[in-house]
């Protein structure tokens, strides 16, 4: 596991085969302090409540080795890529075709989009998934005004995404009413709550809005457990109503859509009706965010980012300019948490922890802070690749860590790693993200 | 009166595992300027490498209590400081010059793989031990009967945590490695200028901090009789707020947030709701930073123009 | 009306803690005339200009802004940003704080907040794109290209700032206090790192902003032949406090002056007498 670590080999000093397995040694000996215990013995908590143990020496030989192995592929690896390591991983010519193929990937990747229910019609599985896709790809959008844009650091940004999801349920549920009056309702309610959060960490920086924002992610997760007569605590709410086109339920009754059209009727259409209205709901988030980035308001976030003393020396209201920041986000979150609800028919606690704030902030950065088509591009690769790794059941989360931190390390300024301008008189150049400051995260 | 007294009791325990834990959220930050969210994740592998070694000395034939903890106690922080320094040189070293946000996921992605690693390894459910340090005092019987106990793991608890403080105090204040720490939390590129080893400093940093957790882990299986490879998230959260709530990068600020988190929770729980503990630990914290944005004994921050 | 002094500060002071930074400095800068500030390092001219353009709070005093309608605001009652909003001082900074990642469009663009804010109907017109909005960001933009037409710097408009050399920085961040058209220009060492060419071409900026656009300015500067050259009128501290004021020419003269500047930096003391003579 220490092998992995990027330590800077002095450039241009041949490593030689003794140097590697030294390394590799020694990387197996941290191993298998590490492992000896938590892997090399296992506690079981017996049927009366007495601990047992059993010894796995065999499971822990094994992953020593693995790592005296690994350890020497990698070492091996990093010579033949050069000092500079994970950088190099993708060769500079393939980067330059990438940026030149980001010019048409957007729209590509939005026509691919549109049919994807042409396409895969009778795959549940891929159109669900592709659900799921898209409702991270509004989350990081939402989550972008805030972090990418205006560069406050929101570790609770499921808090958001839950206010939104109960909105609806409660509402609907309670009151009954529809989708299309509650989705409005959600999204307000949620920007209402990120002004709420806004307030208190107006002054905070850095680590301080980190943690006040967590806490306010875990405030608000801790209320909907406990507070069992409106929210019905962990047994969340059941029977959300299902959305409709309009008043049109997309179900196998009378009035039902496939009746009004007297085709046949198939649970289909409610996923892809359900597959387009996300994709709506993303595209919506996507171009109010490029419009706002034209305006005023955005580039005074933007500016925020960068200097925000200069933003008062310039005569900019940094307090409205924060919360305007985190009501957007806030709303957007809102509205993909309505759209959530009414997808699952089913809400609890449970599906709105640190975990799902941590997800989405790392589409974020990952996605290269500010930029939308790589926000994009992030949650399908993150959201993508942990379907991929499903049937590895418990060891999912594992190598879900694992893999971000080292894409982490692999892309720390995330997959576009330029901002566009928003404005130009004779042509538009992308600036590099190594000028572009992050803000108070 | 008797009962608020327990209350405190319990309270200024439980601040204390808190605080050993928030030692190393602040001297993390006070250093490397990150937050090191595997950290809480540290402190349940501690937990969990001191119920194993006990497991193990245990059936090996040892009988003295006394013995056997110490031994523990020993296992757990140098197997847990291993833990901490190969988490930074995995995560965190590579990204060390890189931008802030970097580090930071990588040590929530680091903290994910830690919890489902300790998960896949030990199983996801609970694991108890049998009280091993029983007795205790009783302070004072109330008319109606309530007794104020003091337990001697409650002893044991608030004076491993004084000792380690001290010790630890010293070793900032009065050590070459104190010395080197304190320079390069000034600043790194004129501390590496000066002679000091950077690298090994943060790695020593982390080290120390990990080794602190894992007596934090070693306390709260025996005091809570319990471990479970989640545990670390929260009392994680937890922690970091009262490092935070005390002024993170401070020593002193990280003890006095651990016992006054330990103390809110303790006695909401026994007031109020026990639903709602965290809600109130998390709202004064918020409360707090509203009117002292930088916590109790933070440095205030002083904006250059 | 135009006798009236654009800015009067009365007995200001300024404590941080025990330290005493500013003791009871009284001084006045005319409307359309350049006013200089000139001291010893530590003498505390940045906190006199954190004072004015509302960084920090005064401890004591008066800070008067006459605008040309005969209004008067008292700037030591407002805060940051409302001082560049309402009171109209623009400002730039010791240490250039540009916005890096953003081009040298966009930041002369950003500092036309207030007024495209108003044009964009708060945000809510503007996201419809209603003409009236894009009329004025296209007066935006002009405004924009021509200031970067008067810092030479209209080929580099969508470079980011970040990128631009040093004395280009400076003067763009001179464009951009004046994007946000202020009534009084407060430059906190504008000549700070420039080589002789790039001070004369500030020079050369610093009076077509006031004989063009006669835009009062208040500067703070090191660089002796830059002040001696532009300044109207010239006010010099150390220790805190108002050793002497005057024109170019009495300031120069003043034994109280030189012997501030000798007492502390030969260096500096030299500069004066020499860009006397």
């Amino acid at each position: 596991m220490t092998a992995l670590s990027t330590e800077t080999t002095q450039a241009g000093r041949t490593v030689g085969i003794p140097f590697i397995l030294k390394k590799a040694f020694l990387s197996a000996c941290v191993a298998l302090v590490l492992f000896s215990l938590m892997i090399g013995i296992r506690t079981e908590a017996g049927p009366d409540g007495q601990l047992t143990w059993w010894t796995r020496f065999g499971d822990l030989a094994s992953i020593v080795g693995l790592v005296f192995g690994g350890s020497i592929v990698i070492e091996l690896l990093r010579q033949w890529i050069g000092p500079t390591g994970a950088e190099k991983l993708v060769p500079a010519p393939i980067q330059r075709s990438l940026s030149l193929a980001g010019r048409f990937l957007g729209p590509a990747l939005l026509v691919f989009t549109l049919l994807v229910p042409v396409i895969f019609y009778n795959q549940r599985y891929i159109l669900d998934l592709g659900i799921l896709v898209l409702t991270y790809v509004m989350l990081g959008w939402g989550l972008n005004v805030v972090v990418g844009l205006a560069g406050l650091l929101d570790l609770g940004y499921v808090a958001f995404y839950a206010v939104g999801a109960y909105s609806y349920a409660l509402l609907a549920t309670n009151f009954g009413w529809s989708f299309w009056v509650c989705l409005p309702l959600a999204g307000m309610l949620a920007a209402i709550w990120g002004v709420m959060l806004g307030f208190p960490v107006l002054r905070l920086r850095g680590d301080y809005l980190a943690i006040v924002t967590l806490a306010f992610g875990e405030i608000i997760r801790l209320v909907i457990l406990n507070w069992q007569s409106l929210t019905g605590g962990p047994n969340g709410v059941s029977g959300i109503p299902r959305p409709t086109l309009f008043g049109i339920p997309l179900d196998n009754s009378d009035d039902g859509l496939a009746a009004k059209l007297g085709i046949e009727y198939s649970p289909t259409h409610r996923i892809i009706f359900l597959f387009y209205l996300i994709l709506a709901l993303a595209l919506l988030t996507n171009w109010v965010t490029i419009r706002l980035r034209r305006l005023p308001i955005g580039r005074a976030w933007e500016a925020l980012r960068e200097d925000e003393v200069a933003c008062r020396a310039l005569g900019i209201n940094t307090t409205t300019t924060k919360l305007t920041a985190f009501a957007t986000g806030a709303m957007f979150g809102g509205f993909a948490g309505a759209f959530f609800a009414t997808r699952q028919g089913f809400i609890s606690p449970e599906s709105f922890t640190f975990q799902e704030s941590a997800l989405v902030l790392a589409i974020v950065v990952l996605g290269g802070m500010g930029s939308q088509l790589g926000v994009a591009l992030a949650a399908l690769t993150m959201i993508g690749g942990f379907e991929l790794f499903r049937g590895l059941e418990t060891y999912r989360m594992l190598v879900f860590g694992m893999a971000m931190v080292l894409i982490m390390i692999w892309r720390p300024r995330g997959i576009i790693g330029h901002r566009a301008p928003t404005v130009y008189l004779t042509k538009a150049q992308a600036i590099s993200s190594d000028l572009v400051k992050e803000g108070h995260g | 009166m008797d009962y608020f007294a327990q209350q405190l009791i319990n309270g200024l325990v439980l601040g204390s595992i808190y605080g050993l834990i928030a030692i190393g959220y602040t001297m993390v930050y006070g250093i490397v300027g990150m937050i090191n969210f595997a950290h809480g994740d540290i402190f349940m592998i501690g937990g969990f490498i001191a119920l194993i070694s006990f497991l193990l000395l245990v059936s090996l034939g040892l009988t003295a209590i006394p013995l056997i903890l110490l031994l523990v106690l020993l296992v757990a922080m140098a197997v847990t400081a291993l833990y901490g320094w190969t988490v930074e040189r995995i995560a965190y070293r590579p990204l060390r010059h890189s931008f802030r946000l970097a580090p930071m996921l990588s040590a929530i992605g680091m903290s994910f793989v830690l919890t489902n690693y300790s998960q896949v390894a030990q199983g996801a459910r609970v694991k108890p031990v049998p009280p091993i340090i029983t007795g205790g005092y009783t302070l004072h019987e109330g008319p109606e009967g309530f007794a104020v106990q003091l337990s001697n793991m409650q002893i044991m608890v608030v004076l491993v945590t004084i000792v380690l403080l001290a010790m630890f105090t010293w070793l900032v204040s009065r050590t070459r490695l104190g010395r080197d720490m304190r320079a390069c939390e000034q600043d790194q590129t004129m501390a590496a200028l000066l002679g000091v080893d950077v690298d090994r400093t943060i790695s020593m940093t982390f080290v120390i901090g990990a080794a602190l957790a894992s007596v934090a882990g070693m306390m709260y299986l025996l005091y809570y009789g319990q471990v479970d490879f989640f545990m670390g998230f929260v009392a994680g959260i937890k922690a970091f707020t009262a490092a935070v709530l005390g002024g993170i990068g401070s020593l002193p600020g990280a003890v006095l947030g651990g016992l006054a988190i330990g103390l809110i929770e303790t006695l909401w729980s026994a007031y109020f709701s026990v639903e709602y503990k965290d809600v109130a630990a998390f709202s004064i914290l918020i409360i707090v930073l509203i009117f002292m944005p930088t916590g109790l004994l933070g440095r205030p921050e002083v904006e250059k123009v | 009306m135009s006798g009236e002094p654009i800015l009067s500060v009365d007995r200001l002071t300024m404590r941080f803690g025990g330290i005493v930074a500013v003791q009871d400095l009284s001084f006045a800068a005319e409307r359309g005339k350049i006013t200089a500030l000139i001291g010893p390092n530590g003498a505390g001219k940045t906190t006199v200009f954190n004072c004015i353009t509302g960084f920090y709070k005064p401890t004591g005093g008066a800070i008067r802004l006459n605008h040309d309608d005969g209004r008067q605001t008292a700037l030591e009652r407002l805060n940051d940003f409302r001082i560049a909003k309402q009171a109209k001082v623009a400002r730039t900074f010791q240490n250039i704080r540009l916005f890096p990642g953003m081009t040298a469009l966009e930041n002369l663009m950003v500092a036309q907040h207030n007024a495209l804010m108003r044009a964009s109907g708060f945000t809510f017109l503007g996201l419809i794109g209603v003409p009236t909005y894009r009329d004025a960001e296209k007066r935006a933009i002009a405004l924009a290209t021509d200031w970067l037409k008067r810092i030479n710097l209209l080929d580099r408009a969508d470079d980011a700032a970040g990128n631009l050399a040093y004395g280009d920085q400076r003067r763009l961040e001179i464009a951009r206090a004046m994007c946000t058209e202020p009534a009084l220009l407060c430059l906190d060492e504008p000549a700070a790192g420039l080589n002789a060419r790039e001070s004369a071409s500030l020079s050369e900026l610093l009076r077509s902003i006031r004989g063009e656009l006669g835009t009062s300015i208040l500067l703070i500067e090191h660089d002796m032949s830059v002040v001696m050259e532009i300044s109207d009128h010239i006010v010099v501290m150390d220790h805190g406090v108002k050793i002497a004021e005057g024109t170019p020419r009495e300031v120069r003269d003043d034994p109280k002056v030189i012997a501030a500047y000798l007492g502390t930096d030969e260096e500096e003391a030299a500069a004066v007498m020499e860009s006397g003579s």
